[in-house]
C-alpha cells in the first residue's frame, strides 16, 4: 500500500498543528461558531445528533493491521469502545470530544491517516473495488489511480470550493463492486481497440432526492489523459453547476440539465484549449506510485485442501461462510475472505476496537498483512490461502466475526439513521436489526440467494436504498415515521434505480413487507432467476397484489 | 438559526397542552443538554426548566444566548414537551433519542409513538 514520504507527513502534521490552534482559539472564544464551523467540517467533525462526529479517511479502502488497531485504540480511548465503516469505505466515530480532536488527528497522523476533506464542497476520498489487486477477474489494479487521484485532488485550489461535494469511483474490474455508476465521476478501467488499458469515463451519477445513474461521456479515455479530463470535467461543472440551490447544486443536476451531449461538447472544448499546460502525471511519478501497490508475493499454496473439505461436509455454517464470504482470487490457492459486521442483532457496519484488533490481528497471520473496507459496511482479507481457512474462521467465530452471510438478505446496508444523524428524517438501525432477526435462519437466507436489501433514514441516501434489489427509506410524514419501499433497483452494471411499490409502511410492519416481497419472489421465480431478473421479467403488479391486495 | 432548527421551533410552538424546553450541544464535548432553572445546563431532561408561555421561553432565550456566548453550549433551539406522571417526555421520536443520550431504543422500538 501507498507509505506516506516526506511532504505528505509534514502536510499532515501541519495540518493538525493548524486545527489544534482553531480549536483552541474557538474554546478560547477568538472563533465563533459561524468561524469555526467550516474549519471542522473541512477536518471530518460534525456535529450530529447525540455528539460530535469524526469521519476518517480510508483511502480507497485500504487499510494496514497498524491502522486498524490505531482506530481501535481511539475508539477506546477517546469515544465508546467502537466505529462505524460507511458506505463511503470510510469510518466513522460517533461521541468524540471538541477538546480531544487535535490529539486525535496527531493520533491518526502517527499511521499515516486524516480527516482532510472527508466533509465540505470538495473533491472527497475516491472509493474503489474492495477486492483490487485481488479479485480474479480483474483487467487492472485501480488503487493506483486511486492514488494518483488522491494526492491530485487533496488541497486542489481550483477544486476546493466546488458547488457541492464530488465523489469519484473506480472500479479495474470485469464486475463494478464499487458502484461506479452512481458516483459523480466513475471510471471503469478497460481494454481499448489496440488491447492497451484506459477507463471508461461516466458522469452524473449519484442518489439523494434525485437519483440518477451515471451517463458515458467517454467510452476510452487513454490513461495518462486521465489528470486533464477530470481537470476539464470538474473546471466546467465549477463554472456552470449551481450554487445558489444546494438541491440542485450536485454535477448530476447540470448534466441532466445540460444533457450529456452539451455537457461532453463543453468538457471536450476545454480539454482541447487546456491539456498541454494542464497536468498530466509523468511516467516516471506514474511507476513511483505504482511501485507501492505491487501485489503481494504469494507463496505457492494448494489449491484444494482436505481440512476445508472435511470441515465444509461436516459443518453447515463453515460451509454457508466458505460459499458466501470467501471470493475468487487471481492467484490459485488464494481467496479473498469477507469479514461480515451483519451479524443479526448488530448494527450494521459497526466494530468494536476489540473486532478491529482481532481482524488486525488475523490480517498478519493469516491475510498477508492486507485490510479493506467495502462500500456495503463488510471488513476484506484479500489475501488468505485456501488451506488457512478453517483455522481464521474459527478464529473470527470466536470474535462474532464469521457471519455467512455477504450478499445475502442479512448482509443489508443501513445508514446511521435517526439515531446518529442530524440530518435524518426516521430511524434505520432498527429496522435493520429487525428485518436481520426475522431472517437469521442461514437456510432461509441460502434459499432466497444473492440479495441487496439497502435502508435510509432520509431521501440524502447515505444507505444507498435507490440502487437496493429491495430499497427502504424513512420519512418523517406529519410527526410519523413511515417507510417506503423501493423495488427494482441494482449498484452494479445493469445499475438501475428503484421503483417505488406503494404506500409507506409504518416501523412495525417493515418486516412483514419484506417477508411478503421476498416470498412473491420465490413463488413466481423461475429455475436459476435472481429477484432482479423476476423483477424485470414481471414488473411491479405480483409485488404489489401481494402487499397491498387486501387493502 | 438554521432552517432546521427554525422548523423545529415552528413545530415546538404548534404543540398545544404541553410545555417547551431550551436543548442544546456543549460546546466542548457535543453532548446533549438542556437549560435548568438555575440558568446552568444539565444532561438530563427532567431536571430541565420548562415554560408554559412565551414570555417565560423569551426569558430562556435570553439565557442561552448568553451561554452561547460564554461559549457553553451551540445549536439552541426549543422543543415541545409533554409532562406526564412518570416525568417529562418529549414529543418527537429525534429528541426521544438525544434525551436518552443512546442509540436505537432497541427494547421498545414499536412502543414509541410513530
Amino acid at each position: 500500500m501507498y507509505r506516506y514520504d516526506e511532504f505528505d507527513n509534514t502536510f499532515v502534521r501541519e495540518r493538525v498543528a493548524e486545527f489544534r490552534d482553531q480549536a483552541e482559539r474557538r474554546l478560547s472564544g477568538q472563533l465563533s461558531e459561524a468561524e469555526f464551523k467550516p474549519l471542522r467540517l473541512r477536518n471530518g467533525l460534525y456535529l450530529q445528533l447525540h455528539a460530535y462526529m469524526l469521519r476518517i479517511a480510508i483511502p480507497y479502502g485500504e487499510l494496514s493491521p497498524r491502522q486498524l488497531r490505531q482506530l481501535a485504540m481511539i475508539g477506546r480511548k477517546y469515544d465508546r469502545g467502537y466505529g462505524h465503516f460507511t458506505t463511503r469505505q470510510n469510518l466513522q466515530f460517533n461521541w468524540v470530544r471538541l477538546v480531544d480532536m487535535p490529539d486525535i488527528l496527531d493520533a491518526l497522523a502517527d499511521v499515516e491517516m486524516h480527516c482532510i476533506q472527508t466533509s465540505g464542497n470538495c473533491i472527497r476520498n475516491t472509493t474503489a473495488d474492495p477486492y483490487a489487486g485481488a479479485a480474479f477477474d480483474e483487467i487492472e489494479d485501480p488503487r493506483v489511480w486511486c492514488e494518483v487521484i488522491r494526492q491530485w485532488s487533496t488541497l486542489h485550489p481550483e477544486f476546493n470550493w466546488l458547488p457541492r461535494k464530488f465523489k469519484i469511483a473506480i472500479s479495474g474490474a470485469a464486475e463494478d463492486r464499487a458502484a461506479t455508476e452512481f458516483h459523480d465521476i466513475g471510471l471503469r478501467i478497460v481494454k481499448g481497440p489496440d488491447g492497451k488499458t484506459g477507463f471508461r469515463v461516466l458522469v452524473g451519477g449519484g442518489m439523494g432526492r434525485s437519483p440518477f445513474v451515471g451517463k458515458e461521456i467517454r467510452p476510452f479515455l487513454e490513461k495518462q489523459h486521465l489528470l486533464s479530463y477530470l481537470d476539464s470535467m470538474l473546471r466546467v461543472y465549477n463554472r456552470y453547476g449551481r450554487r445558489d440551490n444546494i438541491y440542485k447544486a450536485r454535477i448530476k443536476i447540470l448534466v441532466h440539465e445540460l444533457g450529456i451531449d452539451k455537457y461532453r461538447e463543453e468538457v471536450e472544448a476545454d480539454w482541447e484549449a487546456n491539456r498541454k499546460e494542464s497536468i498530466d502525471l509523468p511516467q516516471a511519478e506514474y511507476d513511483r506510485i505504482a511501485a507501492y501497490f505491487e501485489p503481494p508475493a504469494l507463496a505457492p499454496r494448494p489449491v484444494r485442501d482436505e481440512g476445508v473439505d472435511a470441515r465444509r461436509e461436516t459443518d453447515p455454517a463453515f460451509a454457508g461462510w466458505l460459499r458466501n464470504n470467501a471470493k475468487p482470487h487471481k492467484v490459485p490457492g488464494y481467496t479473498s475472505v469477507v469479514v461480515s459486521l451483519k451479524e443479526p442483532g448488530r448494527t450494521p457496519g459497526d466494530a468494536s476496537s476489540e473486532a478491529m484488533e482481532l481482524v488486525a490481528d488475523l490480517a498478519e497471520q493469516y491475510g498477508n498483512g492486507a485490510i479493506r473496507v467495502n462500500y456495503t459496511q463488510n471488513l476484506i482479507l484479500p489475501h488468505v490461502a485456501w488451506s488457512d481457512l478453517p483455522a481464521l474462521y474459527d478464529a473470527l467465530a470466536a470474535g462474532g466475526l464469521a457471519t455467512g452471510n455477504n450478499e445475502l438478505l442479512g448482509d443489508l446496508i443501513c445508514c446511521p439513521g435517526l439515531d446518529y444523524c442530524n440530518l435524518a428524517n426516521a430511524r434505520s438501525i432498527p429496522i435493520a436489526k429487525e428485518i436481520a432477526k426475522r431472517f437469521e435462519d442461514p437456510e432461509r437466507q441460502a434459499e432466497i440467494g444473492q440479495i441487496r436489501l439497502n435502508m435510509s433514514g432520509c431521501i440524502n441516501a447515505c444507505g444507498h436504498h435507490h440502487s437496493g434489489n429491495i430499497g427502504i427509506l424513512g420519512v418523517d410524514k406529519k410527526g410519523t415515521e413511515l417507510y417506503q419501499i423501493t423495488l427494482g433497483g441494482s449498484p452494479k452494471d445493469d445499475a438501475s434505480i428503484g421503483s417505488i411499490i406503494g404506500p409507506g409502511f409504518r416501523a412495525e410492519a417493515v418486516p412483514d413487507a419484506i417477508d411478503t416481497i421476498v416470498s412473491t419472489y420465490i413463488a413466481h421465480r423461475d429455475e436459476g432467476e435472481t429477484f432482479l431478473d423476476t423483477w424485470r421479467r414481471l414488473g411491479a403488479e405480483p409485488f404489489k397484489e401481494a402487499l397491498y391486495g387486501a387493502r | 438559526m438554521d432552517k432546521r432548527n427554525a422548523k423545529r421551533l415552528a413545530d415546538a410552538n404548534k404543540a398545544g397542552d404541553t410545555v417547551q424546553a431550551l436543548t442544546a450541544n456543549r460546546l466542548s464535548d457535543g453532548i446533549v443538554v438542556y437549560l435548568d432553572g438555575q440558568g446552568g445546563w444539565t444532561e438530563d431532561m427532567a431536571k430541565a426548566r420548562f415554560a408554559e408561555d412565551d414570555e417565560t421561553l423569551q426569558q430562556m432565550q435570553g439565557i442561552a444566548d448568553k451561554a452561547v456566548a460564554d461559549r457553553l453550549v451551540v445549536e439552541v433551539y426549543p422543543i415541545g414537551v409533554m409532562i406526564e406522571d412518570e416525568g417529562p417526555v418529549a414529543l418527537s421520536v429525534r429528541e426521544r433519542i438525544r434525551a436518552a443520550h443512546k442509540t436505537t431504543l432497541t427494547k421498545d422500538w414499536y412502543d414509541v409513538p410513530l
